[in-house]
């Protein structure tokens, strides 16, 4: 080993290896590891790679289910649409590459999803995305918005996906450590879909796609440890976006997909090279035999270490059915992509690598990944908060004001400044999205009259406060959100993002949003079919508020009954699905109008959740209702001006009995939906609810051209728009 | 009418320009590639799609403009049969000089997708007759390159000549003149850079667009 190799192995082992680690690969080899085999180990063995923290928590999640074809533990998950079809899933973070490096980071976020799903055959069909941002007035805050939205905008717009949907949050919390989650989801037969499993001894290992440099070396490694002041210095670590490749890589895999050619394809993601062939060699059974000297290179004088440690973008690794190599290579001549046939798989369960001449690493498979280390981090519960009901508030002395308070706060703000810069409509299918009156993305399946609803939902005010309520309600909410939009819930991906997990506050966390997230996944049956963990999302000691995020899919059978919030019409009555209890604890107007963040969050009941939202769906599809609307960050206030500046047409509500009047507005009670019907349906409705032993009350008549309570005071549309609009160009410049 | 639309690496509106073509005419065009020298025999029309072909490298639309197929596109074009250019179809065709002008980065700088109301300015041409006495229409837009830009003196005589087809009623990009849509002098060629194909569908962005393939179709 050079003087500069056995430094550079010292590094790794310094930083990445902590000593039982190290130990345990010295024993598995029965002797020291050479450099590229520690930068092996550290990577695979990463926090990112091996969810060494996180794995004994994620196995409380239901993962299977009638619809469910493939559940974690591949590229994405797989559910069944009927008719033959399936759609493909999965939510990813690229949080720490886009702090350092917001477009690249961002744009290589969506670049890696997209390989997620399409490695398994699907056609990509629609991109989603959840945002946090630290405080507005942050130094940072303005140019990480920017790059972040132009890096999203940049990839999936001239990949030719449109970007349908999704959330974006600002808090304090996430000044030092922003979240970028995107999604990604496709489509595919479902009886040609293909997995990382099938490997065979004896089978060529095929690379296709971009040459490799020596971009985002241990990229996966800087996303499995905390930041400090010097964490700019990574920049070299975060890799570089080419959507254009991406495209053609698209396209190629599917013509290649639609031969009975791959035995098994994983794509170079976080640990390119490495993890691909070990996550194949691992799933199937095989041995892994690489020449290193075939890889096409981009830059000369590589290394093994950086060949195997690179994460250059828009790659893939197949395994071929033996004497397919000519069917591959034709296709991707086409494509201008670089193919080379780089090794084959072998019955020797070990991963051999030579270079020049030489064996520079010859590891076995399964410690690599199946057997990777485990731990059971110490944790501990979060601490109980009190329960602030509208009683213990004071009510706001100016109503109108408060409501245009909320609704120019930044999470309620229109984010029309970020979704306009988001190609929606390529494909031609795109029926909702952000722009759109839905409480769900909604994209046909191409040439039905069926569409898949999308949504990405998280409430961190909820999850800080009660982890485990918290962690129900994000998959509570978005079950709510795919219902409101008319869909039956299929299932989700997550995306669970968090501080240290060495901090038993941060396990604690972490551990009881999954709690939450698992009972609620039973309950709803809404079972996790694929998903990301991204902890040590911390800067000098501080975590950012836990968000697992979801991203949830289900089904319209015909997307002519779906349910949208914008056409509410004169003498439509106003109905309200739900229980009010005025829970203001962890409540969006606590925060935004009294600058308090305090109390438990709003108890998530799944059993009720399940019939209100039952009950709603149905009305959708008897096609009672005009308008449905879930109510959510700002309760009834925020869901009824929302529908009032979508449709044009205002809202009279009307309250009476005991539930404080701010409590009837600005609750967060959960399981409530706004719904609308003419006099004439609303009859029918208030029935159908009578049967169904679900709470439904009338809370006013639409008309006008305002947002009124009791007729003794009105928020106008056009100063809601007005508000509403304001806050993005003020912040962006425009 | 049998029609054909060009496939360059990273056109991505190919199938949307396949499916509204043949949503129309009942008859599903040929997929050309670029690589290929010939049209089809007997193509009608030819649809250059949007996209980011070749990635937009270089300069929008400039390297496919070089591709092996434009000089059959060109020779279609001195046969005076119909080519429509959407989007980067259009960037393509100003690089190729089948339509002049050029298509600048948006004045605000940032990519804009939104729906764009339009004005018809000429309901004469063989791409808009179908509309009739209809003056408003509104097409999505989704580019970053779409700020139209010639002389003084080319604006004029589109102008002048009726070439301008098509204007933004509020002009998101910058383009002079608000021009979203112009012809060739014989009026049989045009280029604009809202998505007619995007507006053919009740649940997919109206149906507004359904004139422009219905006009090609009245006039083949």
């Amino acid at each position: 080993m050079t003087a500069n190799a056995s430094a550079l192995s010292q590094d790794i082992i310094d930083d990445h290896l902590p000593p039982e680690e190290y130990a345990r690969t010295v024993e598995i080899l029965g002797r020291a590891p050479n450099l590229v085999e520690l930068g092996i180990f550290s990577v695979m063995w990463s926090e990112h790679c091996s969810y060494k923290s996180s794995r004994v928590h994620l196995k409380k999640f239901p993962v299977t289910g009638d619809k469910v074809i493939q559940g974690p533990g591949e590229n994405a998950g797989v559910i069944d649409i009927g008719d033959g079809q399936a759609c493909i899933f999965k939510m990813e973070s690229h949080n720490h590459p886009s702090y350092i490096e917001p477009y690249q980071g961002a744009a290589t976020g969506v670049g890696g999803i997209l390989r997620d799903v399409f490695t398994m055959g699907a056609r990509p069909v629609a991109l989603m995305n959840a945002l946090r941002f630290g405080a507005p007035n942050h130094p940072k805050t303005r140019s990480l918005v920017s790059g972040v939205v132009a890096g999203i905008g940049g990839y999936g717009n001239c990949v030719g996906v449109p970007t349908v949907g999704g959330e974006t949050n600002f808090h304090p919390g996430y000044d030092g450590n922003i979240l970028v989650n995107a999604m990604a989801v496709g489509l595919a037969d479902a009886d040609n879909i293909f997995y990382a499993r099938g490997a065979e001894p004896g089978q060529p290992i095929v690379y296709v796609g971009s040459k490799t440099g020596r971009d985002g070396i241990h990229g996966a490694t800087m996303a499995s440890a905390e930041f400090d002041d010097d964490s700019a210095e990574n920049r070299p670590t975060v890799q570089v976006g080419d959507p254009f490749t991406e495209k053609k890589l698209i396209e190629a895999c599917l013509e290649l997909m639609a031969t009975d050619a791959i035995a098994a394809i994983q794509d170079m993601g976080a640990a390119g090279l490495t993890s691909s062939s070990v996550e194949m060699g691992d799933k199937g059974g095989v041995g892994i035999t690489m020449n290193l000297d075939a890889v096409p290179q981009r830059e000369t004088g590589m290394t093994a270490y950086e060949m195997m440690l690179s994460e250059s973008q828009e790659r893939m690794l197949m395994i071929l059915k033996p004497g397919k190599e000519s069917v591959a290579e034709a296709i991707f001549r086409k494509w201008e992509l670089d193919v080379a046939v780089i090794g084959e798989t072998t019955d020797t369960g070990r991963m051999l690598l030579t270079h020049k001449g030489e064996t520079v690493c010859d590891i076995p498979i399964r410690p690599l990944a199946d057997e990777a280390p485990l731990y059971e981090r110490p944790w501990v519960r979060a601490p109980q908060r009190e329960t602030i009901l509208a009683g213990d508030v004071t009510p706001p002395q100016d109503y109108a004001e408060a409501i245009l308070t909320l609704m120019v706060s930044p999470d309620l703000s229109s984010k029309a400044w970020i979704w306009k810069q988001y190609d929606r409509h390529v494909m031609a299918d795109t029926a909702a999205s952000s722009e759109d009156p839905s409480d769900a993305a909604v994209v046909r399946v191409h040439k039905t009259q069926k569409a898949l609803a999308i949504t990405t939902d998280c409430t961190p005010r909820y999850c800080g406060a009660g982890p485990v309520e918290g962690g129900k309600q994000a998959v509570a909410e978005a079950w709510r959100n795919l219902t409101a939009a008319g869909a039956d819930p299929i299932a989700i991906t997550d995306c669970l993002n968090f501080g240290n997990p060495e901090r038993p506050d941060i396990m604690g966390q972490f551990a009881e949003c999954v709690e939450g997230m698992a009972e609620a996944c039973r309950a709803l049956d809404f079972p996790v079919v694929s998903g990301n963990v991204s902890l040590y999302n911390e800067t000098n000691g501080k975590a950012i508020p836990p968000t697992p995020a979801v991203g949830a899919v289900g089904l319209i059978p015909d997307i002519s009954k779906r349910g949208t919030f914008g056409s509410l019409a004169e003498g439509d009555v106003l109905m309200l699905v739900g229980e009010s209890h005025g829970w203001l604890g962890a409540s969006l107007y606590l925060r935004e109008i009294e600058g308090r963040e305090e109390g438990a969050p709003p108890p998530v009941d799944l059993k009720v959740e399940k019939r209100n939202g039952d009950f709603v769906r149905t009305q959708i599809r008897e096609g009672r209702l005009s308008i449905v609307h879930d109510l959510s960050d700002g309760g009834l206030a925020a869901a009824a001006a929302e529908v009032a500046m979508a449709s044009g047409t205002g809202l009279n509500l009307a309250h009476e009995g005991e539930l404080p009047l701010h409590g009837f507005l600005f609750g967060e009670d959960q399981a409530r939906y706004l719904i609308a019907a003419t006099e004439a349906q609303a009859e029918a409705v208030r029935a159908a609810a009578d049967e169904a032993g679900v709470p439904l009350a009338v809370i006013g008549l639409a008309g006008g051209d305002a947002l009124t309570v009791n007729g003794e005071w009105a928020v106008s549309i056009e100063d809601l728009k007005r508000v509403n609009s304001a806050f993005l160009p003020a912040l962006m410049g425009g | 009418m049998k029609s054909a639309v060009i496939v360059f690496p990273g056109s991505n509106c190919d199938r949307d320009a396949h499916d509204a073509i043949e949503r129309v005419t009942g008859h599903a065009p040929a997929m050309v590639w670029h690589q290929e020298s010939e049209l089809p025999d007997g193509t009608e029309f030819v649809m250059v799609p949007g996209g980011f072909s070749y990635g937009d490298y270089l300069r929008c639309g400039a390297m496919a403009s070089r591709s092996a197929i434009i000089p059959a596109l060109r020779a279609h074009a001195e046969r005076g049969a119909p080519i429509l250019g959407v989007c980067n179809g259009f960037q393509v065709l100003t690089e190729t000089g089948l339509l002049p002008g050029a298509l600048m980065r948006n004045a605000g700088l940032t990519f804009i997708c939104e729906k764009a109301p339009l004005t018809i300015e000429n309901g004469n041409t063989q791409f808009t007759s179908a509309y009739g006495g209809q003056r408003e229409v509104v097409f999505p837009i989704a580019h970053h390159d779409g700020n139209y830009f010639a002389d003084a003196a080319t604006l004029d005589r589109l102008e002048g000549e009726g070439q301008v087809v098509f204007r933004y009623a509020n002009n998101p990009n910058g383009s002079a003149r608000d021009i979203a849509g112009i012809t060739n002098a014989r009026g049989t060629i045009m280029g604009m850079m809202p998505h007619p194909e995007r507006a053919v569908d009740a649940d997919h962005g109206g149906t507004d667009g359904l004139g422009v393939f219905e006009s090609l179709l009245g006039s083949a």
